[in-house]
């Protein structure tokens, strides 16, 4: 089975796995753990749009 | 914080021992074990789901399965980053999945997928040493 992702969706699935990781592993409270797990989460997203609109301003 | 699941508050010092280095074994073989052999059961499935997710997102997207080399110091380290899934790396490659495709580009974002879930799982097996000694609740 193969499948492709875009760019964004890719990202996105890469940040959901990395941040439940991050938030288990970095924290010692499950609700510290939720609370990273979501603050990675968001700056993964966050960077990947800023770099998005970063690389399109460049480009215009 | 100990915890009551923990050995390391049972009074049996040679079980806290296996276990310690028990939990970070099982934890790379099986993404997720070393927290269920734990009794973290939520935490465990978490890992396991995302280490697993993104391992096999990985081969979809047609990622490389980098195999041992002493070439390139980027395939080196592919190779290394790898085998932290554990038996899924060895599954891949006794299956022959991971070929690569150069001609996609989405394959190589497969193959940054199969590295980064080889290196979550050694920070889940680093986490569940960490619970074995009673570092982390």
């Amino acid at each position: 089975m193969t499948f492709d992702l875009s760019h964004f969706s890719a990202a996105v699935v890469f940040a959901a796995c990395a941040s439940t990781v991050f938030g288990i592993t970095q924290r010692n409270t499950p609700r510290e753990m939720v609370r990273y797990g979501a603050y990675c989460f968001a700056l993964f997203v966050g960077g990947v749009i800023v770099a998005s609109w970063a690389m399109w301003a460049i480009k215009h | 914080m100990a915890n009551a699941q923990n050995p390391t508050t049972t009074g049996n010092p040679a079980a806290a021992g296996a276990m310690a280095i028990v939990a970070p074994l099982a934890g790379w073989l099986v993404p997720g074990l070393g927290h269920f052999i734990q009794r973290r059961w939520i935490r465990g499935l978490l890992l396991m789901l995302s280490v697993c997710i993104m391992f096999f997102f990985g081969l979809a997207m047609q990622g490389k399965v980098y195999g041992f080399n002493t070439g390139d110091l980027l395939d080196i380290l592919g190779f290394v980053g790898d085998i932290g899934s554990g038996l899924l790396y060895f599954i891949a490659r006794s299956m022959e999945w991971g070929g690569g495709n150069i001609q996609r580009a989405v394959a190589d974002y497969g193959t940054k997928f199969i590295v980064v879930a080889g290196l979550l799982n050694i920070i889940a097996a680093v986490d569940a040493h960490q619970i074995a000694i009673g570092k982390k609740p």
